[in-house]
């Protein structure tokens, strides 16, 4: 009987089971996990997840990036090259034009320089030419002419020297 | 330690139900601060967390830990809710008992909810009873009960008796612990009040031991999750 009572005793101070408090806990949990998933975890987890697509959106994004760049790096350099070998081959064909047309230029006023070179000989031969074909004539005609003066009369040395010198003078100032 | 508890009996005219009131006030108090702090925590969620969401979030990635480790996060997810509902619920009561006990007239009002035994072990029936109920969900009834009889038939009443000592010792222990607490405060209460020597000598064993039980309340709280998601993976998991 004394155990009976210290167990009843126990069992009060306890509050003993109570099939009550037992739905009520069982009706309030439910609730409480039932609101707080809609209102709070829910939403909570769904920002979670919202952040970890995010990110992972973002990785994805930057390598992809990262890839066009490499990428439009690479197009870059190689028009450069391009570019480059283009001018440099432009620059030597100019060169090369300049070259030629030196050269052109060159032989062209050269033969040019022969051309009047060759004319002005001719010109100088044909001028002597007719020179000494005029000599030839005066010399002919003058000493047919001093022949016939010797023959018309006998003339001194002296008066032969006069003469010898004014036909020569006279034949320079014909000349 | 003289003080009786606000029990109606016989609502209704029903002759099995009791109402603990005390119980009552506190499972409501206990829900609402619960549900406050959460959707308080929950207001305003940014992509970038804070204040209050980073707590939110720290919980649930703690939680999310104790259920990873018990199961795959596969099935895992499905029991995240419960368990963070039971993690927080636990927790809560546990404060509640450590800030203060209230007593009015006789009565003891303001304790833990979880330093009752109907209701702790309100919660292991409920865990365990989801464990069956999801153990035949997701693997089928002929899964289910091969289960008792692995790895050995023989074994198959120790199986049987698990399933109870299962819910026993994890109501219990939860029970035990946080009653036991509110046991040494109430009684360091009185020695304390009794004289000032009382007071001298009892005030810093007194606190010391409110420290002692904020922690073990963090610990309970921490170790029923564990134990029913535990329990819950023995249940629905393929092989362990």
């Amino acid at each position: 009987m004394q155990a009976f009572t210290d167990n009843s005793m126990i069992y009060a101070a306890l509050g003993g089971f109570h099939v009550g408090d037992m739905l009520m806990q069982l009706f309030f949990f439910i609730v409480l996990l039932l609101l707080v998933r809609k209102f709070a975890w829910g939403p909570v987890m769904n920002m979670m997840q919202k952040r970890e697509e995010y990110v992972a959106g973002e990785i994805e994004a930057a390598e992809k990036s990262r890839a066009d760049a490499e990428q439009a790096s690479k197009e870059a350099m190689e028009q450069l090259k391009q570019t480059k070998q283009e001018a440099q081959s432009m620059i030597e064909e100019a060169r090369n034009a300049g070259t030629r047309q030196q050269e052109e230029i060159i032989a062209a006023a050269k033969a040019e320089a022969d051309r009047i070179k060759e004319a002005a000989q001719a010109d100088i031969q044909n001028e002597k030419e007719k020179a000494l074909q005029a000599l030839q004539d005066k010399v002919a005609s003058l000493s047919v002419l001093i022949a016939s003066k010797v023959i018309e009369k006998e003339i001194s040395t002296q008066d032969q020297e006069k003469l010898i010198n004014d036909y020569i003078k006279e034949v320079g100032e014909d000349l | 330690m003289d003080h009786t508890a606000p029990i109606v009996h016989d609502v209704f005219g029903i002759s099995w139900l009791d109402f603990n009131l005390s119980n009552v006030l506190m499972m409501f108090i206990t829900s609402l601060i619960v549900f406050v702090l959460c959707v308080l925590g929950a207001r305003k969620l940014q992509m970038k967390p804070r204040g209050a969401q980073n707590v939110m979030e720290w919980v649930l990635d703690f939680v999310k830990g104790i259920v990873n480790d018990a199961m795959d996060w596969r099935t895992g997810k499905l029991f995240l809710p419960l368990a963070l509902t039971l993690f927080t619920y636990i927790l809560v009561g546990n404060m509640l008992g450590v800030i203060t006990n209230g007593v009015y007239g006789h009565d003891l009002w303001w304790k833990s909810p979880t330093a009752d035994p109907g209701i702790t072990l309100t919660l292991a029936a409920m865990v365990i009873i989801l464990s069956h109920f999801y153990g035949i969900k997701l693997r089928g009834g002929k899964e289910y009960v091969k289960d008792y009889f692995r790895p050995l038939p023989f074994l198959f009443p120790i199986k049987v008796i698990e399933e109870f000592s299962n819910t026993l010792t994890l109501g219990l222990r939860l029970f035990g612990n946080l009653y036991a607490g509110e046991v040494l405060l109430s009684l360091l209460v009185g020695l304390t009040t009794s004289s000032v020597v009382g007071f001298l000598g009892g005030a810093i064993p007194f606190l010391a031991w409110q420290g002692f039980s904020v922690f073990i309340g963090g610990i309970q709280a921490f170790i029923f999750t564990m134990l029913s998601m535990v329990y819950i993976s023995h249940k629905v998991s393929e092989e362990h």
